[in-house]
């Protein structure tokens, strides 16, 4: 049974590294800032998803908290974007 | 302990998602990068965020309750996030795409 | 007499054991006293408290959105690996007339919606009574009001008005 465990480990974070490669290709061609916006937005769902597998490879919950600071953090960072693209500013005086 | 020395009957259902949850993940990823329109391409990445995500974040679940011998569930903080934050990105990019669309239509046609 | 925000504060505490990652009694006591102390401090930034009426109809809910993401997520799966080609998919813009004023009730909605894959929220109208939701597989724009009608906004009504 660990090796069906060990080949679904690898199988998952061969997905998420190929979803990566998607995103990143979607965000390089564009054609308009949006587009850019959402595919960032996915990379960094599926860099959590990529974490959580190396935590559970590696049998730590360390890689767990770095795992919530990208899912604060990028929201943050998709919201501050997808502002800018609304407003042309992000904080509103 | 590491983790492949868990019981059978824990290690399938994580393989099994795992495996799901990925190929999840993929697809929606794929579909990002194949749709033809930017509406369209809203769609495909919320099935990594929803099922791909929750898929995964179960699993973790499982592992780590595993290793420690009792039922750690702090991978929900996770899943909460995700899901109480994705509707506000969809929503203002939704809002940015079409604010967007209708000033450069301007801009061609005045 | 002002609501006190019991779930709020119990949520708060929940989150804070599970960050910590112990639930030893003065740890409880540590996390119980923050929670109290900044849902009353931080009530004046928001002092909109929704109501929950019943608990058994969000349980309700949760499952039958839980069937609704499964059933979507194999949809769109469907859609993106092209086993559609005989008949054409095209997606496009619905507008759906609301009857939920709660905001607690809208907020939910959109999670929902956002995430089902397949329809994203796109826009509500100022006064709160027109949706419009961008669907990947617009097939007929009634079946898509009155799903979102009798589905959800039954259900939600219920819990939060």
């Amino acid at each position: 049974m660990s090796a069906l465990f060990n080949f679904a480990l690898a199988f998952a974070q061969l997905c998420f590294i190929l979803a990566m490669c998607c995103a990143a290709a979607r965000m390089m061609i564009g054609p308009r800032a949006q587009d850019r916006v959402l595919a960032l937005d996915t990379l960094y769902i599926n860099g959590l998803l990529t974490l959580l597998m190396l935590g559970m490879r590696t049998s730590t919950t360390i890689y767990f908290d770095i795992a919530l600071l990208i899912a604060l953090f990028g929201f943050v960072g998709s919201i501050a974007l997808a502002k800018f693209l609304l407003r042309g500013e992000v904080v509103e005086p | 302990m590491s983790a492949d020395m868990l019981p059978p009957w824990l290690l399938l259902p994580v393989s099994l998602l795992l495996i799901f949850g990925g190929l999840l993940t993929l697809l929606g990823s794929l579909g990002l990068l194949r749709m033809k329109t930017f509406y369209q391409r809203m769609h495909p990445p919320s099935m990594g965020n929803t099922m791909g995500a929750g898929c995964v974040l179960i699993a973790s679940m499982l592992v780590s309750s595993g290793l420690a011998g009792r039922p750690v569930v702090h991978e929900v903080l996770i899943a909460v996030f995700i899901v109480t934050t994705s509707p506000i990105t969809a929503m203002l990019l939704m809002g940015a795409a079409v604010h967007r669309e209708a000033s450069q239509r301007e801009k061609r046609e005045p | 007499m002002k609501r006190i925000a019991w779930l709020l504060m119990i949520g708060l505490t929940l989150m804070w054991l599970l960050l910590t990652g112990s639930a030893s009694p003065g740890n409880v006591l540590l996390g119980a006293a923050l929670s109290v102390a900044m849902t009353l401090w931080f009530s004046a930034v928001r002092p909109l408290h929704p109501h929950l009426r019943r608990p058994r109809a969000a349980l309700r809910l949760f499952w039958r959105v839980a069937a609704d993401v499964l059933r979507s997520n194999y949809a769109v799966a469907r859609i993106v690996l092209g086993l559609t080609a005989k008949r054409n998919v095209h997606a496009g813009f619905v507008d759906i007339p609301l009857a939920v004023r709660d905001p607690h009730a809208l907020a939910t909605l959109a999670a929902i919606v956002t995430s089902t894959p397949g329809t994203v929220w796109a826009n509500l109208s100022p006064d709160n009574r027109v949706l419009t939701l961008h669907v990947l597989d617009l097939r007929d724009p009634q079946h898509m009001r009155d799903t979102i009608k009798h589905r959800y906004e039954d259900l939600l009504r219920e819990i939060f008005e």
